[in-house]
């Protein structure tokens, strides 16, 4: 296939004039891609070094003690962590169940004529930056939930003790599901897709055996899409757990470990976000070191998710589009 | 010929299927309700779903619409307490940032493409996955990188819309690449051949055949990324820092449409707030443009070239 030796006289030999050779075009793209290598590379060594005074101070243990205190050196990001995890949980359990049928009725249910509209509207709706999410669930659900939702989940639920305290709007329930409504399209997007393309022959033969519509969603499509939606699921439960504005907005901010879903609380990225304006020296390497946390889980999460979603993500479809 | 009679109920086949289609149709009325029970239930979770998105869309449109006018569009903001200021230096911050950080990772993460595209080895799969998770990399980490890359380290404790820029550019840059890298590989192969017998050397092929015939996958690719881009909040709050006034100097400070969303939403005075709407709705728009836009495109792109 070398061509570097054009035997073609003429016009053909104009053609190439601007052209590289080939071995020059390959170095080329390789280093642009070494660029790429070079600056990933860079991002992982600069947050590891601007975190390695924290932990050559504090030692490993700070991430897992729960005082946060700046003004007395006391640095442990367990709140944080916590807060993390608790605020996706509750976006999870909310967008699990919700997210799946909202995908099965897209997929099947709805009217033909209404399923592309839909299904590209839920795209669209992907694309929404997460800051007008914090700044709706602030602005509007924080009163709802303070006046409405809190009382009534505090009356029917607060024997478990879950719904202790006073009711703020605020705090980890509400942050939880603006997280939920945030991750609900990407979720869908890529669920629906799965579902969909699951082939028509198994469908139909459990249609013929006399399965009834829920059967076949049940026991032929849902398992016939299960690594797809897993994947799926794990892509939004990483952007649930790198959220920041968002989170921040409605969280309500406080260091301390929440007692029940109604208290403020705070996550490892509404934590640097919110300190990293006033702090220096241990504090500031804290953050950083709070960052190569958050950085580790979410690259655990989204290499899980690649993993499985890998040999599913078709080409140009909603997927890819719902993953970017 | 009454012989060929045989005794149905010595089959065991027959048996069997006589006594499935007897349990079939003993649950068939139980099957049928637990369906639509479980039916109805998969479209009350497509209204819950449609209820919180829908409302999120109309009050950004209705609480933001009123902030648009001519002074929203032409000044920029004004402290806490003083009446009146639009967004005019924030539009300038996130186009500017926009503008750069698309230039360079454009051509960046379009070789990237061509890269991934044209090698299978074990390297370029391992840039493949890098990039893949980098696209999940949560974006204040990235924010966090931006600060320590550009404003400590090479600007001396300087923040500026260029580190800015640079944050947002290495969230675009992998999405670029793969976006492109499959636009690429969707390019059939005979294209590619019939250029290589003319004789023309791999860069031709790839500036002249390859590319302008992946090209509405590419510009689909690129804006989505820079939509994705534009709507970044966590990065530029730790890389841009924030500017109330005009400024059109990159290797300054700026002000950026998140950032002003983010900043007034937590502001007790109502024309504030009132502007943080009109933000929201300027950047939600602006996103979804180009969002719609990129299919459009696409799909006219596509249509042109059948």
């Amino acid at each position: 296939m070398t061509t570097d030796d054009n035997p073609l006289p003429g016009g053909a030999r104009r053609g190439s004039r601007f052209a590289l050779p080939n071995s020059a075009y390959r170095a080329i793209l390789g280093a642009v891609a070494a660029v790429f290598v070079g600056l990933v590379g860079w991002f992982l060594v600069s947050i590891v070094l601007k975190a390695q005074p924290a932990f050559s101070t504090l030692g490993f243990s700070w991430i897992v003690q729960k005082t946060w205190d700046p003004t007395h050196d006391k640095f442990g990001l367990l709140p944080f962590i916590l807060g993390t995890i608790e605020t996706t949980a509750i976006a999870l359990v909310l967008a699990v169940p919700i997210g799946l049928g909202t995908a099965l009725a897209l997929a099947y249910l709805v009217p033909h004529r209404l399923r592309a509209g839909l299904s590209t509207t839920v795209e669209l709706l992907a694309a929404v930056p997460s800051v007008v999410y914090g700044l709706w669930g602030l602005l509007v659900l924080a009163p709802l939930y303070r006046d409405y939702v809190e009382p009534f989940l505090t009356t029917v639920l607060g024997w478990t003790g879950l719904f202790d305290g006073t009711d703020q709007g605020v705090g980890l329930l509400l942050a939880g599901s603006i997280l939920f409504v945030m991750i609900l399209p990407t979720m869908v997007a890529i669920s629906r897709d799965v579902l969909a393309v699951v082939p028509n022959e198994q469908v139909e033969g459990a249609m013929a055996l006399g399965a009834t519509r829920w059967q076949v969603l049940r026991k032929v499509v849902v398992p016939g899409a299960r690594t797809g939606i897993l994947g799926g699921f794990t892509l939004a439960t990483g952007r649930a757990l790198g959220e920041t504005v968002a989170v921040a907005l409605v969280i309500g901010n406080s260091n301390y470990i929440a007692h029940s879903l109604k208290s403020p609380a705070a996550t490892l990225p509404s934590l640097i976000v919110n300190n990293f304006g006033e702090a220096t020296g241990t504090e500031l390497s804290a953050l950083f070191g709070a960052g190569l946390v958050l950085l580790v889980i979410g690259v655990g999460v989204n290499a899980l998710a690649r993993v499985l979603v890998r040999n599913v993500a078709s080409t140009g479809g909603a997927a890819s589009v719902a993953v970017a | 010929m009454t012989t060929l009679a045989f005794d149905a109920s010595a089959d065991p086949i027959l048996q069997r299927r006589t006594e499935i289609q007897r349990v079939a149709a003993a649950s068939l009325k139980r099957r049928k309700r637990s369906s639509r029970i479980a039916i109805g239930v998969c479209w009350a979770f497509l209204g819950i779903a449609i209820v919180p998105l829908v409302a999120v869309v109309a009050y950004v449109v209705v609480k933001g619409l009123p902030a648009w006018n001519v002074d929203f569009f032409t000044k920029s903001t004004v402290p806490e307490g003083i009446p009146g200021g639009g967004v005019w230096n924030a539009i300038v911050g996130t186009a500017e940032i926009g503008l750069i950080a698309t230039a360079v990772t454009v051509p960046v993460g379009l070789l990237c493409g061509l890269f991934l595209a044209e090698s299978d080895g074990r390297i370029a799969g391992a840039i493949r996955f890098t990039a893949d998770v980098m696209t999940g990399v949560p974006s204040i980490t990235i924010g966090i990188f931006g600060y320590i890359a550009i404003v400590i380290t090479v600007s001396g404790g300087h923040y500026s819309a260029l580190a800015g820029a640079f944050a947002i550019g290495i969230i675009m840059l992998p999405v670029i690449m793969r976006a492109g890298e499959t636009a690429i590989r969707g390019v059939p192969n005979h294209l590619n051949e019939a250029a290589l017998a003319l004789g023309a050397r791999n860069a031709t092929v790839a500036r002249r055949v390859v590319v302008p015939a992946a090209m509405p996958g590419i510009i689909t690719g690129v804006l989505l990324a820079v939509a994705r881009g534009l709507g970044e909040t966590a990065p530029l709050l730790l890389t841009i820092f924030g500017n109330q006034f005009l400024q059109w100097n990159p290797t300054k400070p700026m002000e950026a449409l998140p950032l002003v969303i983010y900043n007034y939403s937590s502001q007790p005075y109502a024309d504030l707030l009132q502007i943080a709407w009109g933000a929201a709705l300027l950047l939600m728009v602006v996103v979804l443009v180009l969002s719609i836009g990129s299919r459009v495109l696409a799909a006219v792109l596509q249509k042109e070239r059948r």
